[in-house]
């Protein structure tokens, strides 16, 4: 079963319907027994970061989420839910996160992304995505194709963790995977073919984990 | 890049899409779900359904709607219409929406989008506003569009022969004046907290006479949030110029699409041709199957 996680916050059906259409047995999850469960997770989506990570620790879903990830069970964050798998954000102050993946979130400002008149923030709509390294996320993915955005902040993430970029004013992290830790900044269910071919990949992913080695 | 959006609008009256001119004399253009549908599969970038039911009693039937729409689509779509609090937006977003837009009940009380914002991220809250052209020297906006060419024909410009005075912001549909100037006050919901700006001619809108570039550009210019043109759309070349000359980040329509005038395929790949950043038609297209 995939753990949708859901906190209390944001668009949840969306999320569940994107992964049940993928073959996958998705439920939406509020308890920390459910998740702890689950053989794959997806920490969806979107609004403020300070109010998502209150909302997940209220819950007493913050340490579930950090051993189910450390013990190498797929957990696929998006949009604000990949903003938190970081350290920490400078939305509205200083806020820890989960800590899962090194870097810190950043606000869209400062000369790399000011144009003539400064960019529109929140950077919202469908922009292009490049390819920076093959992942099962990004089976059958052609580089430039276009996925919907929707945030005013951006990961600040390690390089070697970057697997697909965007450009807005300047180049930022749009997908990043660790290991069993992965996430997309973008809406993949909001995104047409073009992201449910990922969330397929997530499925995939999840599926060939359950098959058993053979010697 | 990031692409310019085509959004088609679907007016929404006790549960069954309507369009009108002027915002009235209203037509009955089908059921919400299969337009949502069907612009889905065409290629749209987004929808926005905007509840124009006067009775509240109606809600029930709004958040089925909504509901529906989001089982059906998988691109963003807003909501807006009889928005009045934080439990109202909720029930919406809830209900599968993505974003909420609020009008009269935030020029009533302008920190409902502090409010919203905070709650549900600037992201998640639209500022619609509803806006007419005050003509200099005290001309009535009615006088002014009889004074130009033709109806269907519009340039899409507003003459320079018809000098206007600013934008006044009108509330409950249209029907109500505020007093307040259009630029001024997109420009104080950003700051509150809206993430975008739905903005909307009524001299122009179900008229096909072109957008009001000169308001679009005014409020694209003024604010850093994305602006949606509205209002007037009746060519590919009103999309264009839209997108273009008004500077703005989207283009709404809603007659020429529930028609079949307009297809969202054919305007994307035009407006592709002629150099705007939209999404390719190859991407675009959905199928349901």
């Amino acid at each position: 079963m995939i753990a949708i996680v859901d906190y209390g916050l944001g668009n949840l059906g969306s999320a569940l319907k994107a992964f049940r259409r993928a073959g996958a047995e998705a439920q939406l999850c509020s308890e920390p027994a459910a998740l702890a469960r689950a053989e794959a997770l997806v920490l969806p989506g979107d609004g403020a970061f300070g109010a998502t990570m209150d909302e997940i620790r209220a819950r007493g879903l913050a340490d579930v989420l950090v051993e189910a990830a450390r013990a190498g069970v797929p957990l696929f964050g998006i949009c604000v839910g990949m903003q938190v798998l970081f350290e920490e954000s400078e939305e509205h102050g200083v806020h820890a996160g989960l800590g899962l993946l090194p870097g810190r979130v950043r606000r869209f400002e400062g000369p790399a992304f000011e144009g003539e008149r400064g960019l529109a923030v929140p950077h919202m709509g469908w922009n292009a995505l490049r390819r920076v390294r093959e992942h099962p996320l990004l089976d059958g993915f052609e580089d430039g194709q276009h996925v919907y955005f929707v945030h005013s902040y951006w990961c600040d993430a390690a390089e070697e963790d970057v697997i697909a970029r965007s450009d807005y004013g300047a180049a930022f992290p749009a997908m990043v995977a660790r290991g069993n830790v992965m996430a997309a900044q973008f809406h993949p269910e909001k995104s047409q073919a073009v992201g449910l071919r990922m969330v397929d990949g997530f499925v995939r992913l999840v599926a060939e984990r359950r098959k058993p080695v053979l010697a | 890049m990031l692409a310019r959006r085509l959004i088609p609008c679907l007016d929404v009256d006790r549960g069954r899409v309507v369009k009108g001119v002027r915002f009235v004399a209203l037509r009955d253009a089908g059921d919400p779900v299969e337009c949502a549908m069907r612009y889905d599969a065409e290629g749209a970038d987004e929808l926005v359904f905007l509840d124009i039911t006067a009775s509240s009693d109606a809600r029930p039937i709004v958040l089925d709607m909504v509901r529906r729409v989001a089982d059906a689509v998988y691109l963003p779509f807003t909501v807006g219409g009889g928005v009045r609090s934080v439990a109202d937006a909720e029930a919406l977003l809830r209900a599968g929406a993505d974003k909420v837009a609020v009008n009269t009940a935030a020029v009533a009380d302008p920190a409902l989008i502090t409010a919203l914002a905070r709650r549900f991220g600037a992201q998640a809250v639209v500022l619609a506003i509803d806006a007419r052209a005050r003509a200099a020297g005290g001309l009535g906006a009615e006088e002014l569009r009889s004074r130009r060419s033709p109806h269907g024909t519009g340039a899409g410009f507003t003459p320079a022969s018809e000098p206007v005075d600013g934008f006044e912001v009108y509330v409950r549909g249209g029907r109500t004046a505020t007093g307040r100037d259009a630029v001024a006050w997109a420009r104080e919901g950003a700051e509150r907290g809206a993430g975008e700006i739905l903005l909307t001619s009524m001299d122009r809108d179900g008229t096909k006479d072109g957008y009001d570039l000169a308001l679009t550009r005014a409020v694209s210019r003024a604010v850093r949030v994305p602006v949606i043109a509205s209002g007037g759309c009746g060519t590919i070349e009103h999309l264009r110029a839209a997108l273009v000359e008004g500077e703005a980040a989207a283009a709404l329509a809603a007659s020429v699409f529930h028609f079949g005038e307009l297809r969202v395929g054919d305007a994307r790949r035009a407006l592709r041709d002629a150099g705007v950043p939209v999404r390719p038609q190859a991407e675009a297209g959905f199928s349901h199957e």
